[in-house]
């Protein structure tokens, strides 16, 4: 028995937002008594951190704590249109209608300030910790909960703010396939080391590299869990995953359950090193392209080229099978059933 | 260390760009995070469905009397009692036909297909109502492989006539894009290969599931896992033929997606079942119907065929993909026209030449699943760029950055690339593991137009 080990490449890219466009999102914003900013919508946050990101856009561009921001989400009867989550679509997509009510809500909200603080509302700025303040004279400032106790007891004024994001619907030519399909594209690379079993034919995925393109880290440590998480499922595709063993000759022996259907356990997880480049989208929120789908992507190739790295089979067919590396070391060898 | 893109311009943040912890990582790992199975109503009712054991076959005679006697079974659920019963998810953007039943009428399409819905007091009642229908079925022959799906003598399993969805009048989704022929001819090198993938499950932890709760003047309050409220309420609205505003979703908190929640298959049923019974109805799959009759993410079947010069530039590239949908089209011609804007993949090539046919087999539905259309294309084309590279004896990484896109190349469906950062990612791997790049690769830049920088 031989442990061989090899290393494999791939490079991929991957297009933001629903193909051809036409997939809108929306997001309304209003402030409460006290303070508050209520970001309405009905995206679904698939676990992967939307409701915390768009808290963060609209934070960011309120100019107020995060604390003060809460995210009231995925009721149709309360919240404005969103396609879903999908596409690698809603930080984009969501992001951006929640940049542009938030900007709305923010002038509004500067226009009370300004008020309360007789002064004009183009010499105010936010300060991020709560406090609208006269540009070059701080000690001149009022809290966001002042401004929104105005703004409903004293003002009469609502503040609030629309925001939608639309790519245009694209219909490709039917003759050549001309077509603009998408807002912008993030790209990574992938670098795998695996080890190859000759006796067992086990696969094992030692290190993956991961170098993205994502155009803004809106928040870097989801950014890495999301790669990395990402390259779990890609690992899983390469090396265990098939609802039909032995498609499309069968479709006997379906797998009903985690016992027959084998993904990686704690033991099979690679170590993985992730860095990030950013060269921020035109027209991403902060520059952010969407990457929630590529992560599995670069590993499946770069996992197909390690093993051929190794020990010279070359597997056309997913999953890499332990079955397939050894029909392959067998082919290699001339001898046992041709590969 | 190499600084990639420093003329981007880089403002000041206060909250962007910070790790601020998930809103829901607290909820999650303590318990408190409410999913949708975590309500309870005291009248609760459920669904269990009786499914097709062929792949494909007429159905004959469909015998209730027996689940109908099951003590608590309340109702056992027909295609009559759907006022839509055809539908297609993604009529909701104009692309059709409806070409799939809620409940299968005269035939079945593959093994699995549900054929009635057992409404019950209980799991268990539901269960075991489901078992005893009754179906008597004359099998038909079954298509189960893409190539042969397409081949003129496989018989036609689609009310439409092709066992391929016809985009605008075509049996594919093409790109055509300069003379690949020609391309090939002048080509010092030519290689050919297959790839191909088994289907795949999305395997989240919760599966696919809703309860649904008749409201007062008979609104249906919908609680769902799916990943897209609106699109749920719109396809369930067309299916039940009632007006959108009877319907509200809520949904927001799902134990794994990945393109799994997008198919709109519990809803409609749960809310006819709601409105017969006026009862709140829970409809969930089981792990066997999440990983055997939910949509799995399609096989495909793709030939990659390249003309290369011989200092490693590809200058044309020929791309047959065949998606196997499956018996109904859910969410796959969209994939296929997805993975004909994904080709040739990250790289400049004069010559492109892409049919991406999405075919009908009497297999289970496939439909959207993380990176669907790109995944399985990237599986394909990275190992041929591998290849390649051995059989010039190139390096992986230079072969690759050789023939990069980059911004102000034109891409095969004709549009501009901008924003490119392919080459970066390539020379920033090589960093991280050491692989030596020689001056020539590492100066390039993806904002260099090709030609002035090698």
């Amino acid at each position: 028995m031989t442990l061989l080990h090899g290393r494999g490449y791939a490079s991929v890219n991957y297009p933001t937002g629903m193909n051809l466009g036409g997939d809108p999102s929306q997001a309304l914003i209003h402030a409460t008594t006290m303070g508050g900013f209520v970001v309405s919508l009905s995206s679904v946050d698939l676990g992967q951190g939307l409701k915390t990101v768009v808290a963060q856009c609209a934070a960011e561009t309120l100019g107020i704590p995060m604390a003060n921001v809460i995210v009231d989400t995925a009721d149709t009867d309360t919240g404005p249109h969103c396609m879903g989550t999908f596409a690698s679509r809603g930080t984009h997509r969501v992001g951006n209608a929640v940049i542009m009510a938030a900007r709305e809500a923010r002038e509004v909200m500067l226009r009370v300030a300004a008020d309360e603080l007789e002064a004009d509302a183009d010499d105010l700025e936010t300060d991020g910790t709560g406090y609208v303040r006269l540009k070059g004279s701080p000690a001149t400032r009022i809290h966001v909960r002042d401004i929104t106790l105005a703004a409903h007891f004293k003002q009469g004024r609502t503040i609030s703010g629309r925001g939608i994001f639309l790519k245009e619907r694209s219909y490709p030519v039917p003759e050549t396939g001309e077509m603009d399909p998408d807002s912008c594209q993030a790209h990574a690379c992938t670098v795998a080391d695996v080890e190859v079993d000759d006796e067992t034919g086990v696969v094992t995925v030692l290190r993956l590299h991961n170098a993205y393109e994502i155009g803004r880290a809106l928040n870097p440590a989801m950014v890495t869990q999301q790669v990395e998480g990402g390259a779990w499922m890609g690992v899983s595709h390469a090396v265990f995953e098939s609802t039909e063993p032995g498609y499309p000759a069968s479709r006997a022996h379906g797998p009903i359950d985690f016992c027959e259907y084998l993904m990686p356990g704690p033991a099979e997880i690679p170590v993985q090193t992730s860095v990030i480049l950013e060269r921020p989208a035109p027209d991403g929120p902060f520059g952010a392209k969407g990457i929630g789908e590529m992560t599995a992507n670069g590993p499946i190739p770069a996992i197909a080229n390690a093993i051929f790295d190794a020990c010279g089979v070359r597997l056309t067919t997913m999953p890499f099978t332990p079955e397939s590396v050894l029909r392959g070391l067998d082919a290699r060898r001339g001898g046992g059933p041709a590969g | 260390m190499t600084e990639y893109f420093p003329d981007e311009h880089r403002p000041r943040f206060t909250v962007i760009g910070t790790p601020v912890q998930r809103s829901d990582a607290l909820g999650h790992v303590t318990g408190r995070t409410e999913f949708f199975e975590d309500r309870t109503f005291p009248d609760l009712a459920h669904i269990k469905i009786h499914r097709s054991v062929h792949h494909h076959a007429l159905l004959d005679d469909v015998d209730r009397s027996e689940a109908l006697r099951v003590p608590g079974v309340l109702r056992v659920i027909t295609h009559a009692d759907v006022p839509a019963n055809w539908y297609g998810v993604l009529r909701l953007i104009g692309i059709g036909p409806d070409d799939e039943p809620v409940l299968a009428e005269d035939r079945v399409r593959y093994a699995g297909e549900p054929i009635v819905a057992v409404v019950a007091d209980s799991e268990a009642a539901a269960i075991e109502g489901a078992s005893r229908v009754r179906v008597r079925y004359t099998e038909l022959p079954a298509v189960l492989d893409v190539e042969e799906a397409l081949s003129p003598d496989a018989p036609i399993i689609k009310r439409a006539g092709t066992n391929y969805f016809v985009f605008e009048g075509h049996h594919a989704r093409r790109i055509r894009f300069g003379d690949v022929e020609e391309g090939f001819a002048r080509a010092d090198h030519v290689f050919e290969w297959r790839y191909s993938s088994a289907p795949i499950e999305h395997a989240p932890t919760e599966t696919t599931g809703c309860i649904v709760v008749p409201q007062d003047r008979g609104r249906l309050l919908i609680h769902s896992n799916t990943q897209a409220a609106f699109f749920t309420l719109d396809n369930t609205a067309l299916i039940l033929d009632r007006p959108p505003t009877d319907l509200q979703v809520k949904g927001g908190t799902v134990g794994g997606g990945f393109g799994g929640k997008v198919d709109v298959m519990v809803e409609p049923l749960a809310c006819i079942a709601a409105t017969i019974t006026g009862r709140p109805v829970k409809f969930v799959y089981s792990r066997e119907e999440e990983m055997q009759v939910s949509s799995p993410r399609a096989a495909e079947r793709i030939y990659l065929k390249d003309g290369v010069l011989a200092d490693g530039r590809i200058i044309a590239r020929k791309i047959m993909l065949y998606v196997d949908a499956g018996a109904y089209a859910r969410h796959s011609p969209y994939g296929a026209t997805k993975a004909a804007a994904h080709l040739p993949g990250p790289y400049t090539i004069p010559n492109v030449y892409a049919d991406c046919h999405c075919v009908y087999t009497n297999r289970t539905p496939s439909s959207a699943m993380r990176g669907f259309g790109v995944t399985i294309a990237d599986f394909a084309i990275e190992s041929q760029m591998d290849r390649i590279a051995r059989a010039l004896g190139l390096d992986p990484l230079q072969f690759r950055l050789r023939n990069a896109y980059r911004d102000g190349d034109l891409k095969a469906h004709r549009k501009v690339a901008s924003g490119t950062a392919l080459i970066e990612v390539i020379q920033r791997a090589a960093a991280l593991v050491g692989h030596e790049l020689p001056e020539e690769y590492r100066a390039m830049s993806s904002s260099t137009p090709r030609g002035a920088g090698g």
